[in-house]
């Protein structure tokens, strides 16, 4: 089950696309061999040796059992490909009882994510292992994909639509998720990340997430704290740091410059600037970028806010 | 009658090309000039669409953003993928060489609506002039236009929607004009089973066209409504289904991968013979798998739809109907190669391009089950094994099909003999480098790439390089194709009528033929495949 193609299965199910995948190859590699064998066979075999004699090929035309025959075994193979196909793909869309759910949401260019009990992240999925889990997918703007690679599994986030997608991940890990929907200028920066835990460290986690935001994390720097938040955010996807122009404005050095608008004022960016534009992205947009950034309003605890802006004030 | 011919006789021995001026072209009802007009258009475009493709190789080489921002690579692509589809692969063989060949194929003076030839050419033109305009606000949607994303961006999604519109009634009616024409116009003898395999693939061809094309015609009205006058048909902001858009663009675009590969097999089931110096083997089998392919083509299209959130029993019955898509294409397959047996085989550039179509068919052919299965098309559909499949078929079939189509008849359409050993290294590049650009693709995609991705994880870079290099020589090799073809319309060595010794009408008439084609129309007697002589 492991490591069939080039870079590890990491369920059950996984390995079982593998083996389809390697069946395939087999049949594909035979009938590859046999009908490129024969092309290049016969291409030198009979090429032209005496030119004054080339008329003197066979006057053959066909032979019906050859026709038959060749009709009938890539039908009969076909079958065997599509039934199996069918039977793991089946297996793959089983509802799996007792699964955790998680609720993610692609808007341009980041993944959502909703726990049950009400918590969030963005582009960050924790799960535990060996259990079921039940993506729940939906879109709020255009077409997303959620692809997970390691899992052989993908499915189309829909707007104005709920689809599905199981998995049981079997080892602990961080596994990539890409954006495979083609979603406008940010798509090949929408990645997200599924982090899949040993259960005892999942229930602790899932346990103490709460509190985690108030006093666990006390003697970081806000900076620090502000640094990362910034980047699980998933900001960087669309603002660079360094300098560069991205899909939104570039951050370095933001900080109390004069800002051009759209309406032609400009503003300071001073911290309440800062925090507006996070919280509500709209109401004040800089001259020359398109408004596309959506709010962190319901996703980004005020506290998280201030400790990003307080990194912000630090990109000088 | 008698008038006709009285006219054809005082047309015998001047050339088509013998009359000068930019009327002559603009107002012609002549197809081998309309076929001459689309060939010269159709390649401006490839060429074009390969310049797109070269940027795409560029920025590709580094994981990050690095000589275009990532909406101008999505540009690009999206207008790759546009121009080699809508102005070049879909016209070029059937627009460009089918109305230059299939009258001649077939005995005739013209096909049956000069006028309405002419027509479908200027509409041609309106359609590219319109795309072209779109370009105010380039297209960053992808060619598949997928809601509501097209419904939103801000490009000028309306104006190409029209573009493209008017392309496919140009196409519906050189189709429509194809199959009357082969219908009512083939000279006297010529029975369906005497026809050139060429011409039944055209058929199949132009039956797709009229029947699938008003399908996409009618999806970018919506489209265009639904922008334009806010009625809301896919985007759910508006009460509309994103997912209902993909069921109606892939009800024209899977049938039509049939309008670009099956006139390209014709190509190849006219040059084998011809180089093998043997009959073509299974004459009924290729002739009526091209018609199974039409039809068959027109009950898979959802299978561009499987992770879409269709019941997995549509997808069920999508993925069978799929398969059998399979079969008359390996049967055409086998025959080809059941040709070859026992043959006396002469390896000139119009036959390296034609086993070249065979060799790396078999490739993008073999690659289909993996996107066929349910199972492993979850996996790896959107990823860069979709782009190696559909490159592999499309540009290994059909471009190599076309550029076989052009070596072969290039003597018939300019008189000229073109400098062989040049078309041979041309030849040696385009097969190098065709497979180490796209091979790669096949790697990368089972390792996970996305498509359409401007920037990826650095994981993928090899991968990546290797490919652009691939590219490189590619490119190179077409560009070394083509100056061989100015060179040989220019100063290549005077072509006789017939200078491959094949048997179908069109070598029956001078290099390059006369006005009205034939100077008396040809009595058929005999199928245009008697090449062997001995007993089997």
């Amino acid at each position: 089950m492991d490591n069939v193609l080039p870079f590890g299965a990491a369920s059950a199910q996984a390995g079982r696309v593998d083996a389809l995948f390697v069946l395939i190859t087999v049949i594909g590699g035979f009938f590859f061999f046999l009908t490129q064998g024969m092309l290049i066979y016969f291409a030198v075999k009979y090429r032209r040796r005496r030119p004054d004699r080339d008329n003197e090929t066979p006057a053959i035309t066909g032979n019906p059992l050859l026709e038959f025959l060749w009709i009938l075994i890539p039908s009969l193979v076909v079958l065997v490909i599509f039934y199996y196909g069918w039977r793991v793909y089946t297996d793959l869309r089983i509802p799996q009882a007792g699964a955790t759910e998680v609720y993610v949401n692609g808007r341009s260019w980041m993944y959502e994510v909703r726990y049950p009990d009400g918590r969030t992240a963005i582009n960050e999925i924790r799960v535990p292992q060996g259990k079921p889990v039940k993506f729940i997918l939906s879109a709020s703007d255009v077409l997303h994909g959620f692809y997970l690679p390691d899992f052989r599994v993908k499915m189309d986030m829909i707007p104005g639509r709920i689809t599905t997608l199981w998995l049981q991940p079997d080892r602990p890990g961080q596994y990539q998720i890409f954006c495979t929907v083609y979603c406008g200028t940010g798509h090949s920066n929408m990645l997200a990340q599924l982090i899949v835990m040993p259960p005892r460290e999942y229930a602790e986690w899932a346990g103490k997430r709460g509190r985690e935001e108030g006093e666990g994390k006390e003697r970081e720097p806000v900076a620090v704290r502000g640094e990362r938040i910034v980047k699980n955010a998933g900001c960087l996807n669309c603002h660079a740091v360094d300098g560069k122009e991205k899909i939104g404005p570039n951050l370095r050095g933001l900080y109390g410059t004069k800002v051009p608008l759209e309406e032609g004022k400009s503003v300071t960016a001073d911290e309440e600037y800062l925090r507006e534009s996070i919280v509500e992205p709209g109401a004040k947009v800089v001259k020359g970028y398109p408004n596309v950034m959506p709010t962190y309003k319901t996703s980004m605890p005020p506290d998280d806010v201030n400790a990003a802006v307080e990194y912000l004030k630090t990109l000088k | 009658m008698e008038g006709v011919e009285r006219i054809a006789a005082e047309r015998n021995g001047r050339g088509y090309l013998s009359e000068r001026g930019w009327r002559s072209w603009a107002f012609t009802l002549d197809h081998k000039r309309i076929g001459a007009m689309y060939l010269w258009t159709t390649t401006v475009f490839f060429l074009i669409g390969g310049l797109f493709a070269m940027l795409l190789r560029l920025e590709l080489l580094s994981p990050q953003a690095h000589y275009f921002s990532n909406h101008a690579y999505n540009v690009f692509f999206t207008l790759h993928g546009a121009m080699m589809i809508f102005l070049f692969i879909i016209p070029a063989i059937p627009s460009g060489l089918g109305n230059f060949f299939i009258p001649l194929h077939l005995g005739a003076r013209d096909v049956a609506f000069p006028r309405l030839n002419l027509a479908s050419y200027w509409i041609f033109v309106a359609g590219f002039l319109v795309i072209i305009g779109s370009l105010v606000a380039p297209m960053d949607t992808g060619w598949t236009f997928y809601t509501p994303y097209s419904a939103k961006s801000a490009a000028a999604v309306t104006t190409l929607s029209l573009g493209i519109f008017l392309i496919g009634m140009s196409s519906i009616l050189t189709g429509l004009n194809f199959i009357v024409t082969i219908h009512k116009m083939r000279a006297p003898g010529m029975t369906w089973h005497r026809m050139p395999l060429f011409l039944w693939s055209m058929y199949a061809t132009s039956i797709i066209q009229v029947i699938a094309t008003p399908v996409v015609g009618v999806t970018f009205l919506l489209l265009a409504a639904e922008r334009v006058l806010g009625v809301g048909f896919f985007d759910p902001a508006k009460g509309g289904d994103p997912v209902l858009f993909q069921h109606f663009f892939w009800f024209y675009s899977h049938p039509v991968v049939y309008v670009m590969i099956l006139p390209a097999m014709g190509i190849v089931s006219e040059v084998i013979p011809v180089f093998s110096r043997k009959p073509i083997f299974g004459y009924n089998a290729i002739a009526y798998s091209s018609l199974a392919i039409a039809f068959l083509g027109f009950l898979v299209w959802a299978h561009h739809m499987f992770t879409s959130g269709m019941s997995p029993l549509a997808n069920a019955i999508f993925s069978f109907m799929t398969f059998f898509v399979a079969v008359p294409t390996a049967v055409k397959v086998f025959n080809w190669i059941a040709t070859l047996y026992r043959g006396s085989i002469t390896f000139e550039s119009p036959m390296l391009y034609a086993l070249t179509f065979i060799f790396l068919f078999i490739v993008g052919g073999l690659t289909g089950p993996f996107l066929g299965a349910l199972a492993t098309n979850v996996q790896l559909h959107d990823t860069y094994f979709v782009v190696a499949h559909f490159h592999y078929t499309m540009m290994g079939g059909t471009v190599m099909g076309f550029f076989a189509g052009l070596h072969y008849w290039f003597p018939k359409m300019t008189g000229k003999m073109l400098n062989e050993k040049v078309a041979r290294v041309a030849w040696a590049l385009i097969f190098v480098g065709f497979n180490v650009t796209f091979f790669t693709m096949f790697i990368v995609g089972v390792r996970g790439m996305p498509r359409r991705y401007a920037e990826y994880l650095p994981k993928f870079q090899v991968e990546n390089v290797i490919s652009t290099i691939g590219s490189a020589v590619l490119a190179l090799g077409i560009l070394v194709m083509c100056w061989n073809f100015l060179q040989g319309f220019r100063k290549g060595a005077k072509a006789p009528s017939n200078p491959w010794r094949a048997l179908s009408l069109e070598w029956k008439t001078a290099s390059p033929p006369d006005v009205e084609n034939f100077h008396e129309i040809p009595q058929v007697t005999d199928w245009p495949y008697g090449y062997g002589t001995t007993k089997a």
